[in-house]
């Protein structure tokens, strides 16, 4: 097997591309796929700071290694789950790939500084896991852009991630949903520009991506996360995709360029019923937003203040959440 | 040759050599959902492994909210 560039013996095969590559020429394509992406989804000017939303797993740690090495600006957001030793590995991953590289990474705990973790969240809330953790992950993350000032937050969604949530919402027809599955959500409402880099780049990509940069992750998935329709999704369009290379960028790339725009006035963020919420400050549909009812039910409560970044003189500064004042490496964060 | 698998973690033993794709079949794996890793690096599809090898096959499916 050659790389289709230069010949030379290749170490990944991508079906979709029909075609194989080096090192060198993988790690290439992957900058040039997100830089390709971010160009022509309009997600980032070249002088934008940038929150790069962090779980320590593959996706999110190539998404910033990648963002980098593009020149951006971006510091990285990691929220404690309190998900057990998931957790507790997540996060170990993500502080150091930030020290080894010597980026700025804030970390927010929902225990610490919020008073619950993500399984007593959905157990009060009655919601499923994943549920509660998305809805805390938008919240905080929104929260930590507009108070650090950063121009977008990033997620490492990547192909296989939305051609599984456009097949999930197309098997139900949530129209509101489809109008709001693009790579790039504006700014507005309160609400930062969210963007999604990843997007021409498959799972299997952003694990290549890692293994051959030296970026260790969190291998193991999520307890609370096994067993979701997510995952049937992507075991049911990964069996579509090995029979027919290259289905899974057809279904969302065909659906971005023929068929979102037809769902344009469905999504619910259109602006008309957007307040403040009258506890937290945040964007909200109604009188509190859903964040804070998640947090009235499950017994928690906000912080009492946000702490400014660590400014330890130490290169790799971790940030610690709202309340928390803790030594990282014999140095005191503020 | 060794085979160790995640999620969940076991080791499994296989006769070489074996070509990576004929190892995929035996084992009922979509090559879409996993990297054949050995020594640290990835190994393509028609790579032959050796009876000695140690290779890991890493899922790269993760699911739940982002």
């Amino acid at each position: 097997m050659k790389c289709r560039v230069c010949r030379e013996p290749a170490i990944i095969d991508i079906r979709r591309h029909n075609a194989n590559f080096c090192v060198e020429h993988f790690l290439r394509l992957c900058r040039d796929q997100v830089a390709k992406a971010i160009d022509r989804h309009e997600m980032l000017r070249p002088t934008d700071r940038v929150l790069v939303a962090i779980s320590g797993g593959k996706d999110s740690l190539a998404l910033w290694d990648i963002l980098i090495d593009l020149g951006y600006e971006a510091d990285g957001l990691y929220l404690g789950l309190g998900i057990g030793d998931y957790s507790t590995s997540s996060e170990g991953f993500a502080r150091r790939f930030a020290e080894e590289r010597s980026l700025r990474l804030e970390i927010v705990d929902l225990q610490e500084d919020y008073g619950f973790n993500v399984p007593e969240g959905a157990r009060a809330a009655r919601r499923v896991p994943c549920s509660a953790c998305g809805l805390s992950k938008r919240h905080l993350f929104d929260e930590a852009a507009r108070r650090g000032g950063y121009d977008a937050v990033a997620t490492g969604h990547n192909l296989d991630d939305e051609a599984a949530v456009l097949f999930g919402n197309v098997l139900r027809w949530q129209q509101d949903y489809l109008g709001r599955q693009r790579p790039v959500l504006p700014a507005g409402d309160g609400f930062p520009r969210k963007v999604k880099p990843l997007v021409r780049l498959g799972e299997r990509e952003m694990a290549a991506y890692c293994v051959l940069r030296g970026i260790e992750y969190v291998v193991e998935e999520c307890p609370m996360a096994v067993g979701n329709k997510h995952l049937g999704y992507k075991e049911a369009l990964n069996a579509i995709e090995e029979q027919s290379p290259g289905s899974k960028h057809d279904f969302y790339f065909g659906f971005l360029d023929r068929v979102v725009d037809r769902f344009d006035g469905a999504s619910e963020r259109d602006g008309s019923d957007i307040s403040t919420c009258a506890r937290c400050g945040a964007p909200a549909s109604g009188e509190v937003c859903a964040f804070c009812r998640l947090l009235e039910r499950v017994g928690g409560s906000h912080p009492d203040h946000y702490s400014e970044p660590a400014d330890t003189g130490n290169p790799a500064q971790v940030a610690l959440g709202p309340t928390r004042v803790r030594a990282i490496d014999g140095v005191v964060g503020a | 040759m060794q085979v160790e698998l995640r999620n969940p973690s076991q080791t499994m033993e296989f006769d070489g050599p074996m070509a990576v794709t004929a190892l995929l079949a035996r084992l009922s794996l979509n090559r879409e959902s996993v990297l054949v890793i050995r020594d640290g690096t990835l190994v393509p599809g028609d790579a032959m492994l050796a009876d000695d090898d140690h290779v890991e096959i890493r899922s790269v499916i993760s699911g739940g909210s982002r």
